[in-house]
C-alpha cells in the first residue's frame, strides 16, 4: 500500500512526548475528509512520534495488515461518514485476527458522544474530535502510550 | 477546556491575512474597477435589478437512508416553501460502488440517500414535479452517471429533458484535492467532465452540467483567496478540456457555475464574491475573447456553515449562519443554502433543518437587505477589500501556474499538501486563540454543554432495505438489455472521440446499477493513485 512519512512543520514550542512512538493514522472506509487525519498526523510527528498514513479508501484488514508490517504502537482511525461503530469494529476484530490485540486504538472525526461507551466497549483507547487543542490530544496519548 | 488566553481581541486583519484599514476613506476606491450591476465588470453583480427580479434559490441539502426515507423529507421541505432541491447521496454513490460491496457496506444511506440504480430514482422523486423544481446533486466522481439516471427518470415520468432544471456538481479536481470521492485517474476523469458539459449544453440546456466548487477546499483548510484562486484556476482547466473537445467557449462557459463556502469573516467573504466574480469575466474575456455578457457571468450557490459550525454550544450555530447567510447576500449568491444548528456533529432533525430554512426566509423578506442590487458597494473597506480579495487571488493562481498547472499539482500532491500545512496553520489559531470560536476556546462552559436533546438517527434498517431491493432489480431486470448496454458503454470509453453519456442513458434505462458502470469504466481506464504525502 502507498503509505507516507512527513516532512516538519513548525508547531510552536518543540516538545516532543511521543518520541520513539510509531503510530499508523489511518482513513478506514469511503469517507474522504482527511484534512483531520493529516492535522492530527502532523501534529504527531511534530510531537517526536513517527507517523505513517495510509491515505484515503482503506479496507480495515488493509490497516490492520500495515499495522502488523510497521510494527506500529498505535492506530489513530478517522471517521467523519457516521460509520464509526461498524468500521472499528471491523478494525479491532482484523488486528486481533493478525494476534495484534496490543496495538491500541484511537478514533478521531465525527462521534456522538452517545456512542463513546460502546467503542470504549470495543477497546477503543480514546475518542477525539475536532473542537479538542491539538496539545490536549498529544497529552493523552503521551499517557495512554507511556 | 479553558480558555488558552483570558481576553479576545478584534484583529486587524481577516482571517486570509488582508488587512483592515481602521479609517477607510474615498482614497481607496477606484470607481472604474467598480462599474454598475448586470454588466462588464461585474463587481456588483450580474443582474441589473439583484434580487427583485429572482431571489436566491433557496435550496437546503439533504438525504439519508432509502429513497423513500429522502423522498419524504423532500415533501416536508418543499412544503415548507423551499425552491429548490439538493441531493445529498450516499458514498458508495459516490465513490462507485453498490451496496453489497464490502467496502460499501457499512457506509449504505449513512452521509445520503442510496441511489444504485434507476428504481431508486424514481421512489427519490415520486409525486415531485422535475418540470417545475430545480434539483442540484452533489456528486462527482459519479456525477455522470447520475445526470444519466436523472434524465432516464425524466424520460420515464414523460417530462421533457429541455425543461429540466439544476446542478450536477461534476468538479473532479477539488475531489483530489479535497473531498476525496475520486475513482478513475485525472484525465479520463477530465473527458468524462467535458463530455456531460457538451452532452448537457444540447439535451438539457437549462441545466448545469459543472458546479465548480471552492467549499470544499475551504473547508480543508484553504484561506478565502485560496478557495477562489484553486477554483478559478480549476475553472480554467475545465474550459481549456472543453476546448480541446471541441466546445464553443462562448457556448458552454453560460452554463458553468460555482460553489462556495462562506465562513465568519463577513467583509472578507462579501469582498470574496465580488472579486471572483470580476476575476472570472476578466480571465475569460482576456484568456478566451469571450465578450458575451452571459458567458462572462459569474453565477455561484454557496453553503453557510460548514466547518465554522462547531458542537460546543450548538444553538449559536444559527446566529453564525445568520451572519454568513447575509455574507452570502451582500455577495450576490444566487442559491444558499444554510446548515442546520447541529450539522457539527449529526444529519440535521426535522426542527433544526426547518430553522435553517426559516432563516433564510426571514433574511430575504423581513430584513430587506436583498431590496438594492449590490447594497455594500461603495464602501471604502468593501471596494478596499475586494481590490486587495482580486490581487491575492491573481496571486496565488500564478503559483500555480508555476508549478505547472492544477492537473500536474494534483497529481503531484502538491496542492494536497499546501492544504493539509494551511488547516494545520488553522487549527494552531485557534488553539492558540488568535481565532475566536465563542463557546469553544472563549467563554466555554465548564459543563461542556454539547447535546441539543433531539439527536437525530438512520433508521438502522435502511442498508439491509437498500441491500433487499437491489438484490430484486438485479433479480428482475431484463439481463439481456442490462448487458447489451454495458458492452457498449465499455466500448464506448475505449474510444476517446465518443461522447458517453447516450451511453450511460442507455444503461440507467435497463436497471444497469452505479457500481457496473463504474466497474466496466475502470476496466477501461484504472482507478486515480493517490499521491499520500505528509
Amino acid at each position: 500500500m502507498n503509505t507516507s512519512t512527513a516532512t516538519t512543520v513548525d508547531n510552536g514550542p518543540t516538545s516532543t512526548p511521543l518520541r520513539g512512538k510509531r503510530i499508523l493514522v489511518a482513513k478506514p472506509g469511503l469517507d474522504g475528509h482527511d484534512i483531520g487525519a493529516k492535522v492530527v498526523a502532523l501534529a504527531l510527528r511534530n510531537a517526536g512520534a513517527e507517523v505513517i498514513y495510509t491515505g484515503l479508501r482503506k479496507s480495515p484488514q488493509q490497516i490492520a495488515r500495515v499495522a502488523v508490517d510497521e510494527g506500529v504502537d498505535a492506530v489513530g482511525l478517522s471517521i467523519l461518514s457516521g460509520s464509526h461503530l461498524e468500521l472499528v469494529r471491523q478494525v479491532v476484530e482484523c488486528l486481533g485476527a493478525e494476534d495484534a490485540a496490543d496495538i491500541a486504538v484511537f478514533v478521531g472525526g465525527t462521534v456522538p458522544h452517545e456512542d463513546h461507551a460502546d467503542l470504549e466497549a470495543l477497546g477503543v483507547r480514546g475518542i477525539y474530535t475536532s473542537d479538542q487543542p491539538l496539545a490536549e490530544v498529544i497529552a493523552a496519548l503521551a499517557a495512554a502510550l507511556a | 477546556m479553558s480558555s488558552p488566553t483570558p481576553k479576545p481581541r478584534l484583529g486587524t486583519h481577516t482571517m486570509a491575512g488582508l488587512e483592515v484599514p481602521l479609517r477607510a476613506g474615498p482614497e481607496l476606491v477606484d470607481p472604474d474597477r467598480i462599474g454598475e450591476p448586470g454588466t462588464m465588470p461585474f463587481t456588483r453583480g450580474i443582474f441589473a435589478d439583484g434580487y427583485q427580479g429572482r431571489l436566491w434559490t433557496i435550496r437546503q441539502y439533504s438525504g439519508f437512508g432509502t429513497a423513500e426515507d429522502t423522498n419524504a423529507r423532500y415533501r416536508f421541505l418543499l412544503d415548507q416553501g423551499q425552491t429548490g432541491l439538493s441531493v445529498a447521496l450516499d458514498l458508495p454513490t459516490q465513490c462507485g460502488y453498490d451496496p453489497v460491496d464490502p467496502m460499501a457496506r457499512p457506509e449504505v444511506g449513512k452521509v445520503g440517500v442510496s441511489l444504485s440504480n434507476l428504481a431508486e430514482m424514481e421512489i427519490l422523486f415520486d409525486g415531485i414535479d422535475l418540470g417545475a423544481i430545480s434539483t442540484s446533486f452533489t456528486i462527482n466522481g459519479t456525477a455522470a452517471i447520475i445526470y444519466a439516471m436523472y434524465l432516464a427518470t425524466a424520460d420515464k415520468l414523460g417530462v421533457p429533458r429541455e425543461k429540466l432544471t439544476g446542478t450536477i456538481q461534476n468538479d473532479i479536481l477539488k475531489e483530489y484535492v479535497a473531498r476525496g470521492t475520486w475513482i478513475f485517474p485525472v484525465r479520463p476523469s477530465m473527458r468524462l467532465i467535458a463530455d456531460t458539459i457538451l452532452y448537457a449544453n444540447e439535451a438539457t440546456p437549462r441545466f448545469n452540467p459543472i458546479s465548480i466548487a471552492g467549499a470544499h477546499v475551504r473547508d480543508a483548510g484553504a484561506t478565502a483567496i485560496e478557495e477562489m484562486a484553486y477554483t478559478l484556476a480549476n475553472g480554467l482547466a475545465y474550459v481549456d478540456e472543453l476546448q480541446r473537445r471541441g466546445g464553443d467557449v462562448a457556448r458552454f462557459a453560460r452554463r458553468l457555475s460555482f460553489f462556495f463556502y462562506v465562513h465568519q469573516d463577513f467583509f472578507e467573504e462579501v469582498a470574496k464574491f465580488r472579486a471572483g466574480r470580476r476575476l472570472w469575466a476578466k480571465l475569460l474575456n482576456e484568456r478566451y475573447g469571450v465578450t458575451d455578457e452571459k458567458a462572462l457571468m459569474f453565477r455561484f450557490g454557496v453553503v453557510c456553515g460548514g466547518s465554522s459550525l462547531v458542537a460546543p454550544q450548538p444553538l449559536n450555530n444559527i446566529v453564525r449562519v445568520t451572519v454568513e447567510t447575509m455574507a452570502a447576500v451582500f455577495g450576490g449568491a444566487q442559491s444558499i443554502f444554510t446548515c442546520a444548528y447541529d450539522e457539527a456533529f449529526q444529519i440535521p432533525t426535522e426542527t433544526s433543518a426547518e430553522i435553517a430554512l426559516r432563516t433564510q426566509q426571514i433574511l430575504a423578506y423581513e430584513s430587506g437587505i436583498g431590496r438594492s442590487v449590490d447594497a455594500l458597494g461603495g464602501s471604502y473597506v468593501v471596494e478596499h477589500l475586494t481590490n486587495q480579495m482580486e490581487d491575492g487571488i491573481t496571486e496565488v493562481m500564478r503559483e500555480i501556474d508555476d508549478y505547472g498547472g492544477v492537473e500536474k499539482a494534483i497529481e503531484d500532491g502538491w496542492l494536497q499538501m499546501r492544504i493539509a500545512e494551511r488547516a494545520l496553520e488553522r487549527k494552531q489559531k485557534v488553539d492558540r486563540g488568535d481565532t475566536v470560536i465563542v463557546g469553544q476556546n472563549f467563554f466555554a462552559r465548564d459543563d461542556g454543554e454539547r447535546g441539543v436533546g433531539e439527536t437525530f438517527h438512520v433508521d438502522p434498517n435502511a442498508a439491509a432495505r437498500v441491500v433487499e431491493k437491489y438484490e430484486r432489480i438485479r433479480d428482475t431486470r431484463d439481463a439481456v438489455a442490462a448487458e447489451r448496454t454495458l458492452a457498449a458503454l465499455g466500448r464506448a470509453a475505449a474510444n476517446d472521440d465518443e461522447n458517453l453519456m447516450p451511453y450511460l442513458v442507455d444503461c440507467c434505462h435497463a436497471y444497469v446499477t452505479v457500481g457496473e458502470m463504474v466497474e466496466r469504466m475502470k476496466a477501461q481506464w484504472g482507478e486515480f493513485q493517490e499521491p499520500v504525502r505528509l
